[in-house]
């Protein structure tokens, strides 16, 4: 019903109806609708385990939980809401938007689109059923190192055969989206005048189909060590435990970006039409996106500051660390020198990505704090790199994630939300935000480990602070889940132009966006980053 | 020094109580430095908290000064300008500075805590899972360190004691101001040695070895965890290092030496049932427990039960075999004979066949284990 409700599109003859439109859909904006709700509802269920941990760590002593039982929430609230929750969500944005911020029809491949989707259900569910095989879910947290992940149930077999197949489903929505971008945009359109939002995509599916391969070939490797005799992971057999982490982490380093560059690609249109100003420093965008997606590569040891590398491999990782810094700094001063001198409004896709940009800072200068490695022999494996990590992942990629629902809801309903609840919604998870993840940089500075049921009692308020914080924060969920049931039946009607400074391709088709949009390519006089200028001709339907 | 380890035993005492105290305030920063490796960090991350953090605020400044003055509500249009290169290269150029200035001090940090070489005293670090083993190589006795806090405490029925979870029943204890030089390896899976006071961090790989080392400043007592998860009882592996002036550390060493030399179990003596039954019950308390529980149960689906096990009721060299060399089919039961002595395991296998309900009236005497061990090597 809901889904129904989000893609609520004019009737028109040659689409398939109830069960089949969305089992067999091949339309991109069904496919990014399926992502979106699919995301969302593993977006929750990754919360539930969540809030378990933090249920369990209200107390010091073990209340609901085995250490056991704790160690795989842990796992799978990681895997769930990486590969579950954020990839699906950014992955469903760019269906349903790129073609229409680009000019095209649809994406290049529509059959493929289908299958990519359809692929994540089941993976998925091999994931959650994990919890009820002998032995329990896989429980060496979402980086399953090696050798721990060898010596687990076949719970950990579930969850390799998982990653493989949501391996493929990202790799064919890469693809997808690769092909689309770089063939399908409408003439006039040019690379270094497309959209930010489309650069960032476009860039994150290269890291993509680079690393997803990597995390396959780590898993696989898991895998045979466990069943086939090898012994990679192994010392006794000539292998190397620390081997498993080089390979993880060379996909796991990029696959930080993969969650990131898409909020800078949503943060980079809206900015700019809330401050009705264009983006700026456009080209230096481009490159500084670039050079994050090129240095993702070279930075992956900094995960291993205590593996015990050499000193010549602690430095080189330090530096090419440090040097990230330089291009994401370029991107925050970007936004803001766009908002400075703006006319701004603060709808809520603008308070979400304002959000996003101060707390994406502060999770950016603990990385520099963390790329230190004489600093990381202290923070590593501590609450610090909890709440570092949360900071660019929950304020990051989740505040992005919103703001793009927020920003694109008209357009791809034709209703809008409701805007005191939206607004409702940003304050509450700002605040709570904060009271769950800011104290967790105390407890690691302080000598927490992370990953442990139950801790000293020193370490007591701080948790009890970010117990309480989480839930609220969960609970504030819910208003947006209220808002977007409520808006998609009964939202105020959209205009075509719901946003005053919007002024990219997507604005200029009718709202909601027809089924079959751009079924013509239309002629574009294109501004930097995707700003029409005129257009002419474009045809629907 | 089986006893539960006090902290009042020794010349630390005062100190510790400072400890105490600071405890029962939540801290917000790194731990009081104890070495010159762990000042060097915290001097390091005081800049850098300072540096990021003034940054942080400009942003901030810059970015409320835009909200509050260049909005539509406060009537003000927008400047449509969208690009200038020299300020482009300006906010490149000086953070790139900003870096060059943390970089320097960060490179010196790092090898400083590399060079672990000029050692007075090595002493080598074993993982397991979920214990640590102390071997003092100079001197030829080590011993195994385990979580003193009660299981009793952990469920909650017993009151939490002041360091729980953070007490062992024996310390590593090393003199003050030698410089320490630790070997670090495991034996299952990867642990990771932290020590904040010490400011080290080290992971220890099961087949490699690593080094770190340290040299302790002033005599207390240092508390740390295991921070690499390391599976089920990864947050009950605590780390306590006793540091103590050379004069005391060496009335220990010479007491160690005594005890390691009178305690050596002569493997031919034949033991009873009985006395058997009783060291192997605290072989398996210390050992046995965190997977096959204290009621021989298991936990199912995960661990095996003993209590009725075939294994423990069957043939006695199906049972000395898979706790001497570890089960094929579930590497989480490990090879024991790489960590227990003979008589140990005679006690622990013997404990087994007669505890709960299993009354096999069998007992397995230290030569038998000495048998098995031989036969397999050959």
């Amino acid at each position: 019903m809901a889904i129904a409700g989000l893609a609520a599109v004019p009737q028109q003859s040659h689409r398939p109806h109830g069960w089949r439109r969305w089992l067999f859909a091949t339309n991109h904006k069904d496919i990014g609708s399926l992502y979106l709700w699919f995301a969302f509802c593993m977006f929750l269920v990754g919360g539930v385990l969540a809030l378990c941990i933090r249920a369990e760590l209200f107390r010091p002593g073990l209340q609901f939980f085995q250490p056991e039982l704790f160690n795989q929430l842990t796992t799978l609230h990681g895997l769930i809401m990486v590969f579950g929750a954020i990839m699906p969500a950014f992955t469903g944005l760019a269906n349903w938007m790129l073609p229409l911020m680009i000019g095209a029809p649809d994406m290049a491949f529509a059959r493929m689109n289908n299958w990519s989707f359809w692929l994540l259900p089941p993976a998925m569910a091999l994931l959650l059923l994990s919890f009820v095989v002998p032995g329990g879910a896989a429980a060496a947290g979402w980086t399953l190192y090696a050798p721990l992940s060898v010596q687990l149930g076949m719970g950990m077999d579930l969850t390799i055969f998982a990653i493989h197949i949501l391996g493929v489903s990202s790799i064919m929505g890469a693809i997808n989206i690769v092909v689309t971008i770089i063939n399908l945009r409408a003439p006039g359109m040019g690379m270094m005048k497309m959209p930010m939002f489309a650069w960032a995509s476009l860039i994150t599916a290269y890291l993509i189909i680079a690393v997803m391969p990597v995390l396959a070939g780590a898993v696989t490797m898991v895998l045979t060590d466990r069943h086939f005799g090898t012994h990679f992971f192994n010392a006794a057999g000539g292998g190397d435990p620390i081997l498993y982490q080089h390979v993880f982490w060379f996909f796991g380093h990029p696959e930080v970006y993969i969650m990131a560059l898409p909020a800078f690609g949503i943060v980079s249109q809206v900015i700019p039409t809330f401050a009705r100003k264009p983006l700026f420093g456009y080209t230096s965008m481009v490159y500084a996106t670039s050079s994050i997606g090129v240095l993702s590569f070279m930075v992956w040891a900094h995960h291993m500051f205590v593996t015990g590398m050499p000193a010549t491999a602690q430095l080189f990782f330090m530096y090419a660390t440090m040097l990230i810094a330089v291009p994401t700094g370029v991107k925050v001063f970007n936004w803001i020198a766009t908002m400075w001198e703006g006319s701004m409004s603060f709808e809520t896709p603008m308070l979400f990505a304002i959000g996003f940009i101060l707390l994406f800072t502060i999770g950016g200068l603990s990385g520099v704090t963390l790329s230190v490695a004489a600093v990381d022999v202290q923070l590593h494996g501590s609450y610090y790199v909890v709440a570092h990590f949360h900071y660019v992942l929950v304020a990051g990629a989740l505040f992005s994630l919103f703001s793009a629902v927020y920003y694109w809801f008209p357009k791809m309903t034709g209703r809008m939300y409701v805007e005191r609840l939206g607004q409702l919604h940003f304050w509450w998870s700002l605040l709570w935000f904060n009271v769950t993840f800011f104290p967790m940089h105390f407890l690691g500075l302080a000598g927490m480990p992370r990953r442990i049921p139950d801790y000293a009692l020193q370490f007591t308020q701080f948790n009890q602070i970010a117990s309480v914080g989480a839930f609220m924060f969960g609970l504030g969920q819910l208003i947006f889940l209220v808002n977007i049931l409520y808006s998609l039946r009964h939202g105020k009607t959209a205009a075509q132009q719901p946003w005053e400074g919007g002024n990219t391709l997507e604005w200029r088709l009718p709202t909601p966006a027809p089924y079959h949009s751009f079924s013509e390519a239309p002629q574009l006089d294109v501004a930097e980053n995707g700003v029409v200028v005129a257009m002419q001709g474009g045809k629907h339907g | 020094m089986s006893c539960r380890y006090m902290p009042g035993s020794t010349a630390a005492s005062s100190l510790f109580v400072s400890t105490a105290i600071e405890a029962q305030v939540a801290a917000i920063n790194l731990q009081a430095p104890a070495t010159s490796l762990a000042r060097l960090e915290y001097d390091l991350h005081s800049m850098l908290l300072l540096v990021t953090g003034g940054i942080f605020l400009l942003v901030l400044a810059v970015m409320l000064y835009a909200i509050v003055r260049h909005r539509k509500s406060a009537g003000h249009a927008a400047k449509l300008f969208h690009e200038n290169t020299t300020v482009e290269i300006i906010w490149t150029i000086i953070p790139l500075l900003i870096l060059l200035l943390i970089a320097w001090p960060a490179t010196q940090a790092v090898l400083n805590q590399k060079s672990t070489r000029g050692e007075e005293l090595t002493i080598k670090i074993t993982g397991y899972q979920w214990k640590w083993r102390y071997d003092y190589l100079d001197d030829n006795f080590g011993f195994m360190s385990h979580l003193a806090t009660p299981a009793a405490a952990i469920a909650g029925t017993v009151a939490k004691p002041l360091n729980y979870l953070l007490e062992v029943d024996e310390p590593l204890v090393v003199p003050t101001g030698r410089k320490v030089r630790l070997l670090l390896t495991a034996n299952d899976v990867i642990h990771s040695w932290w020590v904040p006071q010490l400011g080290i961090k080290q992971d220890a790989i099961p087949g490699f070895l690593r080094d770190a080392w340290f040299m302790v400043d002033r005599p207390g007592i240092y508390r740390g965890q295991c921070s690499e998860l390391c599976g089920k009882d990864h947050g009950f592996m605590p780390i306590v290092v006793d540091a103590r002036s050379p004069e005391d550390y060496e009335h220990w060493r010479a007491a160690r030496l005594k005890q390691a030399a009178a305690s050596a179990d002569d493997p031919t003596r034949v033991w009873t049932l009985a006395a058997l039954r009783e060291r192997g019950e605290k072989v398996y308390g210390q050992n046995c427990i965190p997977c096959h529980q204290a009621n021989g149960r298991g936990i199912p689906g995960s661990f095996p039960a003993l209590d009725g096990s075939p294994v423990v009721n069957g043939d006695k060299a199906g049972h000395i075999n898979i706790v001497l060399n570890g089960s094929q089919k579930n590497p989480a039961m490990q090879a024991w004979g790489k960590q227990l002595s003979d008589t140990d395991i005679a006690a622990v296998i013997s404990y087994e066949r007669n505890a709960w309900g299993n009354h096999t009236g069998q007992l397995v005497q230290p030569a038998e284990i000495r048998a098995a061990r031989t036969g397999a090597a050959s």
